[in-house]
C-alpha cells in the first residue's frame, strides 16, 4: 500500500471539561478516500480543524505530506483544501467573483485566477450561475461552490467536513461525482459524514469514531465482516413471533430485533451456520417461515453496533 | 511554502492580499447597489432630522447657523459608523466560515485585518463625500480655505482608520453576526454623548466630563475649528476641546497602538 499522506497520532483536544478528542489515530494512504464516520459530537469537526491547521491539538501530532500541522502550518496550507460544514464563501459576491478573489488570495496572477475560475465553473456545472450572487444560490450550488473554492490550488489532500449534510439526493449525487472525479486525478480525500451510504459509496477506508476515539477501521467490507452476518426471518403468521424469537435466540445466542410486524433480524456469531439447520429448528417449533435469509450487515448496523459500545473494539 | 518564503515576498503578499480584499469590498458594492442607496439616504435623514427638526430648538453657542454647527458633528458620526460596520462585517465572516477559509489558505497572516480596514477606508471616503455633498446642499461651507479643510478631512479619515481596527477587534471577539447586530444600537448613544449635536456645557457635570473626553467631541471640535464653523469652544474648556487637533491625533495613535496588535493576535490565534 502507498505511504500515508495524512497521519494523526494520539490527537487529544478538550474544550473545558468536554473531551472532544481522546487519542485519535488516523492514517490515510495517498490517493484514497478515507471516510470518518461518527455520530453528532463524535469529534469529526475537531479532528478536521486540527488537520487543516485551524486549531492546535492539546497532545499528539499530525502530519500532512510529511509536514507537521503545528510547526509547519504554512507549508501544510499549500497542500490542502478545506470545505467545511458551512459554505464558506462571500454570499454578497457572484460565484465567479468569489473564485477570482480566492484565486488571488492563493497568489495566482490575475490572469491565472480568472482562467482557473472559469475552468472550475465550467467543470462543476456552475457556469450558468457564475454571474449571480451566491445569496441567490440553492443549498446544493453553494456547497458545490464551496467545494470548488477549495480546489483552486489542486490540493494534494482535500478535507470535506460533512459535504452533503442537508442536501437533497440529487445534490448529494453531484457532490459525490465531483469527489470521485478528483480522486481519479490523484487527490486524497478525508471526508467526514454521518451518512453511512455516503461512506459506503465513496470511501476506500472507513474510520468509525465516537467519543473522540477510533472505534474501528477498515474497508466497508471488512467492517461488515467484523461484526458478523445477520439472519432475517419473515413469518407466515405474525402470531408466531414469540416462538420464532425463542428459536433464534437459542441458535444465535442473542436477542433478535423486530424489523416489522412479521419479521425478525438477529446477528449471527461467527462460525459455521447452516441455513438448513435454522429452518429445521423453526419447523420443529411449529413456526412457518415465509423467508429465511442470511446476509451481510448494512453499514448502518455496523455503525450502531460500534457506537453503542463504550469501549473501543480492536 | 510560507516557512520558506523570504520576508520581502511575505510583505508583498500582505500588500497584494490586502488589495484583493479591497477589491472584494468594491465587488460587494457593485452587487449591492442597495447599500449605496442606504449610504445616500442616511445623511439626508440625519441632516433633515437634526438640522431642521431638533435644530429649530437648539441655540448655537456664540451664535451662528445651526446647520453649519451641525455638519462637523455629522461628519464625526459617519466616521464612528466604521466601528459598527466592521464589527458586523468581521463577525459575519467569522460565523459563516469565510474566516476559517482564509486561515486555511497560505495567505499572509496579517493580510485579512489590514485588507479589511483598508477596504473600509474606501467606504469611509465614499460616505464622507456623500455627507459633504448633503452639507453643501443645506448651506454648510468650509470658510478657512482649502488647506485647513483638507486637514480636517484628513483627520476624519485618520480617526476612522483607527476606529476601524476597534471594529475588527470587536468582530473577532464576538464572532457571531447575531450578537454583532445587537451591538449596533449601542453606537448611537456613544456618538450622541458628545458635542456633535449640542454644546456640552449644558450637561450635568459627570456627563459633561464623559462628553468632553469622547473622541467624537475632539473630532467635531477640530472640524469646526478647521472649517471655521460656529461653535468653537470658548473660555474654560477641557483639554481635548482646547487642543482638538492634537487630541484627535493622540486618540488615533492610542487606538492604533492598542488595537492593531490586539486584532492581529486575535486573528492569528488558533485553538477553537
Ligand atoms: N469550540 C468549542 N467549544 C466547546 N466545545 C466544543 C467546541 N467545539 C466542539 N466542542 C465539543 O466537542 C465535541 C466534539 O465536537 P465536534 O464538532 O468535533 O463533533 P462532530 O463529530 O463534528 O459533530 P457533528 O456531527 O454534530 O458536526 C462536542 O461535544 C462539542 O460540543
Ligand atoms: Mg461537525
Amino acid at each position: 500500500m502507498a505511504d500515508p499522506i495524512v497521519v494523526a497520532e494520539g490527537l487529544r483536544k478538550s474544550f473545558g471539561d468536554v473531551h472532544a478528542l481522546r487519542g485519535l489515530d488516523l492514517s490515510v494512504p495517498r490517493g484514497t478516500v478515507c471516510g470518518v464516520l461518527g455520530p453528532n459530537g463524535a469529534g469529526k469537526t475537531t479532528a478536521v480543524r486540527i488537520l487543516a491547521t485551524l486549531s492546535d491539538p492539546d497532545a499528539g501530532h499530525a502530519r500532512i505530506a510529511g509536514h507537521d500541522v503545528v510547526r509547519e502550518a504554512g507549508r501544510v496550507r499549500t497542500s490542502i483544501g478545506l470545505a467545511g460544514q458551512y459554505a464558506a464563501v462571500d454570499e454578497k459576491l457572484t460565484g465567479r467573483a468569489n473564485l477570482r478573489m480566492f484565486g488571488r488570495l492563493y497568489h495566482l496572477s490575475r490572469r491565472e485566477a480568472h482562467r482557473r475560475a472559469d475552468e472550475l465553473l465550467e467543470r462543476f456545472g456552475l457556469m450558468d450561475a457564475a454571474d449571480r450572487r451566491v445569496a441567490g444560490y440553492s443549498g446544493g450550488m453553494r456547497r458545490r461552490l464551496d467545494l470548488v473554492t477549495s480546489l483552486i490550488l489542486r490540493p494534494e489532500v482535500l478535507f470535506l467536513d460533512e459535504p452533503t449534510a442537508g442536501l437533497d439526493p440529487r445534490s448529494r449525487g453531484e457532490i459525490w461525482d465531483s469527489v470521485r472525479g478528483l480522486v481519479a486525478e490523484g487527490t486524497t480525500v478525508l471526508l467526514t459524514t454521518q451518512y453511512l451510504d455516503e461512506a459506503d459509496r465513496l470511501a476506500d477506508d472507513i474510520a468509525v469514531i465516537d467519543h473522540g476515539q477510533v472505534m474501528a477501521t477498515g474497508t466497508p467490507d471488512e467492517l461488515k465482516a467484523a461484526i458478523g452476518d445477520r439472519l432475517d426471518v419473515v413469518l407466515e403468521d405474525p402470531a408466531a413471533l414469540r416462538p420464532a424469537a425463542t428459536v433464534l435466540n437459542a441458535v444465535a445466542g442473542s436477542d433478535p430485533t423486530m424489523t416489522g410486524a412479521d419479521r425478525l433480524s438477529v446477528a449471527l456469531p461467527g462460525g459455521g451456520f447452516r441455513l438448513a439447520d435454522i429452518v429445521r429448528e423453526l419447523d420443529r417449533a411449529g413456526v412457518d417461515a415465509a423467508d429465511v435469509r442470511r446476509r451481510r450487515p448494512t453499514l448502518d448496523e455496523v455503525f450502531l453496533h460500534l457506537t453503542d459500545r463504550k469501549e473501543p473494539v480492536r | 511554502m510560507t516557512a520558506l518564503t523570504p520576508p520581502m515576498i511575505r510583505l508583498r503578499w500582505t500588500f497584494t492580499d490586502g488589495l484583493t480584499l479591497v477589491g472584494r469590498e468594491l465587488g460587494r458594492l457593485r452587487q449591492e447597489p442597495g447599500q449605496l442607496v442606504a449610504m445616500l439616504i442616511f445623511p439626508a435623514v440625519m441632516v433633515v432630522l437634526f438640522g431642521y427638526v431638533f435644530g429649530s430648538a437648539i441655540k448655537v453657542p456664540g451664535g451662528g447657523d445651526y446647520r453649519a454647527y451641525l455638519m462637523p458633528g455629522l461628519f464625526s458620526m459617519v466616521t464612528f459608523t466604521a466601528v459598527m460596520t466592521l464589527t458586523v462585517r468581521v463577525a459575519v465572516d467569522a460565523s459563516r466560515g469565510v474566516m476559517d477559509r482564509f486561515k486555511s489558505m497560505p495567505m499572509a497572516r496579517s493580510a485579512v485585518p489590514f485588507g479589511t480596514t483598508g477596504a473600509d477606508l474606501l467606504v469611509g471616503l465614499l460616505s464622507l463625500a456623500i455627507m459633504v455633498g448633503a452639507g453643501l446642499l443645506v448651506g454648510w461651507q468650509p470658510h478657512r480655505g482649502l488647506l485647513p479643510a483638507a486637514e480636517a478631512f484628513l483627520l476624519v479619515m485618520v480617526l476612522r482608520y483607527a476606529l476601524s481596527w476597534v471594529g475588527v477587534y470587536l468582530g473577532l471577539v464576538v464572532k457571531n453576526d447575531g450578537v454583532a447586530d445587537q451591538l449596533v444600537p449601542l453606537f448611537l448613544p456613544f456618538t450622541m454623548l458628545s458635542n456633535a449635536f449640542v454644546p456640552t456645557d449644558g450637561m450635568p457635570g459627570w456627563l459633561r466630563v464623559l462628553a468632553d473626553w469622547n473622541p467624537v467631541s475632539a473630532l467635531t471640535a477640530a472640524s469646526r475649528e478647521l472649517f471655521g464653523n460656529p461653535g468653537a469652544p470658548s473660555g474654560d474648556v477641557a483639554w481635548p476641546l482646547a487642543h482638538p487637533v492634537a487630541a484627535v491625533l493622540l486618540w488615533s495613535a492610542a487606538l492604533l497602538v492598542v488595537f492593531v496588535p490586539l486584532s492581529i493576535r486575535t486573528y492569528q490565534r488558533k485553538g477553537r
